[in-house]
């Protein structure tokens, strides 16, 4: 009889200590130090945030840019309007323009292991790919992240606006959110492209941006909703709040988890979106270059020259899988139901803890 | 409830009116489709813009001219509905005829497939949660999300469709790929199983064993130039479904839905050579349809044969287990078409195309050459697109899964003694099913819209393909057709789904708030 009342009081001790953990560990933080210490603890997240960082470093400070009127080098020893001539040494018979790029050393018959002259090879009339990819993948990047900005604020925007306020505002907004998603965004670029032309990557984005946000309003108006309804907006309505300070003080930074994290898809998806349309001819057009461009431009040479192909592919997959990871991470951080799984080397360590303590 | 239907109904309409209109309009200003007849050198020139103008009605302003548009949609209230004409003077009624069925044949098995495969894996990764097999999927289904579609088609194009093809010419499965294969096997299932460590090495022998040898048998018969079941692989096959089946649908102990699942197997096996004659001398659709029908109704009688009570489990497991065992007899027969299919002219021993819908060489007359040709057709695009959107599924399933696994009413199931299966797939599976029902209603309406790159990669001709030259040649009434029919199917299916998910469950009702 005692010991069964002993494998109880265990059991309970147990129950309480997995409890125990998880508050150990939040004991005096933040919301904000909470959520940052789960998306660090977040291993998928933590490489695609250094990955992405990393490669953005990588990728725009390879050519020249132009601000305004300076010009700032790139450490990159070619430009994408560089006509070098097409090298053929090395490569297969028949063939020109291959890449440079080895990691074979010397001793296993290799070229050694580096980059070489063109790392990536060369395009039909000679321009080293390299150049061409790092463009490509400065024109996805900054795609990426005007509709992720132009697209995240209107989203919230519109969400918060008709899910604080109800009635018929949000009858109004919703319904205009229902006429934005019919609406297909490649007529307005093509309307765009005929009456003024190329426009600039810039304008593609902006303009994709413009209809990007119905998913994200939709989320945010729910999230709006549940919130408006909780006690504390009552309180801070009875202490007096005007409606402003309600809804940036109290309820956006509890909702700012969902937007974040919607956010980080909308830019995983624009991505794609953006080679989608280039591919089609309704997106980046020449003599601009974005990744899905080049794709579209090589895709016959595969066979012949596969370099063509693989490696705007493998720039645009390596950006979106790492956007994909961050939102993942941040969504588990920001999830309060979110419990990691508690490995043996917790419990060994909250025991240790314990017993210090007693 | 009716009140609610004919209002969102009512707004709906408002809605597609106002997008149609502005977007008709914006249309109109984004080309001139009489721009190259202006600048033709043809003598006739002047006579075609002559007629373009008057077929399109181009001298009526674009605001007014949309109102003949809708006065032509509008007939379809009376009966006849009216899309105008192309630019090539033909009906857009016929255009759109023609694409609709070859986008359904190009979107429905994909998103099928993508259904089942998602959510077979989204479950099994709950169910697995925090195993290496998760993170594994998860990290698949992530890499699902990235990829451009059009980047995956080159590569199925050739890594699936030429060297595949390459290796038909003489299908000796190489000693190391029958390795790799097998090991890769074995690592899949023993991640799936799991269990102790011992038992996750056992798995992994026995999976990768038998991999191997079958690859092995596969490749010394030449079985991939040869292909086939025949009734002893087939009666195999039928068994394991049937147990399958059972264990999914009702579980093992039910006796009565085994026994039945198991005669619906001898059936099938008695039935393989009677129905190898009917699809030799009666084939077409209208077989099939039959065949379905009898596997149905000797369901419903091996059903009430076997069970005394509580019949209705039991005739299910049944008529799933007999439709699978269907699947495969069709599959057997395709698998001995495969040869002939082959060796005739039009396909010269390689038969997976790149692109195309139909092998336009091909002799028409014979059922099984044109069904199994329109079948390889579709293999490339039907992955394509499968590996793409079935990511979605993952994630989402799995997800729902975890949140129902952590519900109240669950544990009560588990703490009043249910088994495990019986918790699973009649406590938690049906409630993750809701939420995923709307979702697929509102997918499959937005199939309808066709994957425009996935046509053009494959060079089908469907909605996709109609949209992409309606906007290059600034054929208004055939973009204004596509468009037209793809909206109002998707916020009719928004409207469905709010239904759907009202009726499936209790606790939301439609039309408040």
């Amino acid at each position: 009889m005692a010991k069964k009342k002993e494998v109880a009081v265990e059991t309970t001790t147990q129950d309480g200590g997995e409890n125990a953990i998880f508050n150990k560990e939040t004991e005096g933080l933040s919301q904000g130090q909470i959520v940052l210490r789960r998306f660090v603890r977040h291993r998928g997240a933590m490489t695609s945030l250094f990955v992405i960082v990393g490669l953005m470093l990588f990728v725009f400070t390879a050519l020249d840019q132009k601000i305004g009127p300076f010009k700032v080098p790139g450490w990159w020893h070619y430009n994408t309007e560089d006509l070098p001539e097409l090298r053929s040494q090395g490569c297969k018979e028949g063939l020109v323009g291959c890449p440079t790029f080895s990691l074979r050393p010397k001793f296993l018959g290799g070229a050694g292991f580096g980059l070489g002259e063109h790392p990536f090879g060369q395009d039909d009339i000679g321009r080293d790919y390299f150049a061409l990819v790092m463009r490509g993948a400065q024109r996805s990047v900054m795609v990426m992240f005007v509709i992720g900005i132009i697209g995240g604020t209107l989203g919230t925007i519109v969400g918060a606006i008709s899910g604080f306020y109800r009635g018929w505002i949000d009858a109004v907004l919703m319904r205009f959110t229902d006429f934005i998603i019919t609406i297909p965004a490649i007529i307005i670029g093509s309307v765009v492209g005929y009456h003024f032309g190329n426009l600039g990557v810039g304008f593609l984005a902006f303009y994709l941006g413009l209809f990007a946000w119905t998913g994200l309003s939709r989320l945010v108006r729910g999230e709006f909703l549940t919130l408006r309804e909780r006690e504390f907006v009552d309180a801070a309505r009875v202490a007096g709040a005007s409606n402003r300070r309600i809804i940036f003080k109290h309820i956006l930074p509890n909702a700012v988890g969902v937007i974040i994290v919607s956010v980080t898809l909308l830019m995983s998806g624009a991505i794609l979106l953006e080679t989608a349309l280039s591919y089609l001819g309704f997106g980046v057009v020449a003599p601009d270059v974005s990744l899905g461009l080049l794709i579209s431009q090589y895709q016959d040479s595969f066979t012949t020259r596969p370099w063509l192909f693989w490696y705007p592919g493998l720039f645009i997959i390596t950006i979106a899988l790492s956007i994909n990871f961050i939102g993942d991470g941040l969504r588990d951080a920001f999830d309060p139901r979110q419990r990691r799984r508690i490995t043996k080397k917790d419990r060994e360590s909250a025991k240790t803890v314990k017993k210090a303590g007693a | 409830m009716v009140a609610y239907i004919f209002r969102r109904l009512g707004i709906l309409s408002v809605i597609l009116f106002g997008s149609s209109f502005i977007l008709y309009n914006l249309a109109a200003i984004s080309g001139d489709p009489l721009e190259g007849l202006r600048t033709s050198t043809a003598p006739n020139a002047k006579q075609q813009i002559l007629s373009l103008t008057r077929s399109l009605q181009l001298d009526v302003p674009p605001p007014l001219r949309y109102f003949l548009w809708l006065k032509g949609i509008l007939g379809g209230f009376a009966g006849h509905i009216d899309f105008g004409k192309t630019r090539d003077a033909q009906l857009v009624s016929s255009a759109i005829a023609t694409a609709i069925p070859t986008t359904i044949r190009l979107v429905f098995f994909a998103t099928i497939t993508a259904i089942v495969l998602g959510i077979t894996i989204g479950i099994v990764t709950a169910l697995r949660q925090y195993s290496r097999f998760d993170y594994a999927m998860t990290f698949v289904s992530f890499l699902m999300f990235s990829l451009p579609i059009f980047w995956v088609a080159v590569l199925l194009k050739e890594f699936l469709a030429i060297q595949f093809n390459n290796f038909l010419a003489n299908p000796q499965i190489p000693v190391g790929w029958i390795i790799g294969l097998s090991a890769v096997s074995g690592v899949i299932w023993a991640a799936v199983i799991s269990g102790d460590r011992k038992r996750v090495w056992q798995i992994f022998a026995v999976v990768a064993a038998g991999t191997a040898a079958l690859l092995t048998l596969l490749s010394v018969t030449s079985w991939f130039i040869k292909p086939g079941l025949g009734p002893i692989v087939v009666f195999g096959i039928s068994i394991g479904i049937a147990y399958g089946v059972t264990q999914l649908s009702t579980g093992l102990q039910n006796k009565a839905a085994l026994r039945s699942a198991q005669a619906m197997a001898v059936i099938a096996l008695v039935l393989y050579y009677p129905n190898q004659w009917l699809f030799d001398n009666h084939a077409g659709w209208l077989l099939i349809l039959l065949q379905l029908l009898a596997t149905i109704g000797i369901a419903f009688a091996v059903g009430l044969k076997f069970a005394k009570v509580d019949r209705a489990p039991t005739i299910r497991t049944a008529a799933i287990t007999g439709g699978l065992i269907g699947v495969i007899t069709l599959l057997d027969k395709f698998m001995q078409t495969w040869n002939p299919y082959m060796s005739t002219d039009a396909v010269n021993f390689r038969p997976i195309p790149t692109t195309g819908q139909v092998n336009p060489l091909l002799e028409p007359g014979n059922f099984w050459f044109t069904t199994l040709d329109i079948l390889v057709h579709m293999i490339l695009p039907t992955i394509a697109l499968t590996l793409i959107s079935f990511a979605g599924y993952i994630r989402y399933s799995r997800g729902t899964l975890l949140e129902v696994l952590n519900q109240d009413y669950i544990r009560t199931a588990r703490a009043k003694g249910l088994n495990e299966r019986t918790v699973i797939m009649r406590h938690a599976f049906r409630n993750t099913m809701i939420p995923l029902t709307t979702i697929m209603v509102v997918d499959f309406a937005g199939l309808i819209g066709g994957a425009i790159i996935t046509e053009r990669v494959f060079g089908w001709i469907g909605m996709g393909t109609l949209f992409n030259k309606a906007i290059n040649t600034f054929d208004l009434n055939l973009l204004m057709a596509v468009f037209f029919i793809t909206a109002s199917l998707s916020v009719l299916a928004n409207l469905v789904a709010d239904l759907l998910y009202s009726a499936l469950d209790p606790r939301i009702r439609a039309g408040k708030g």
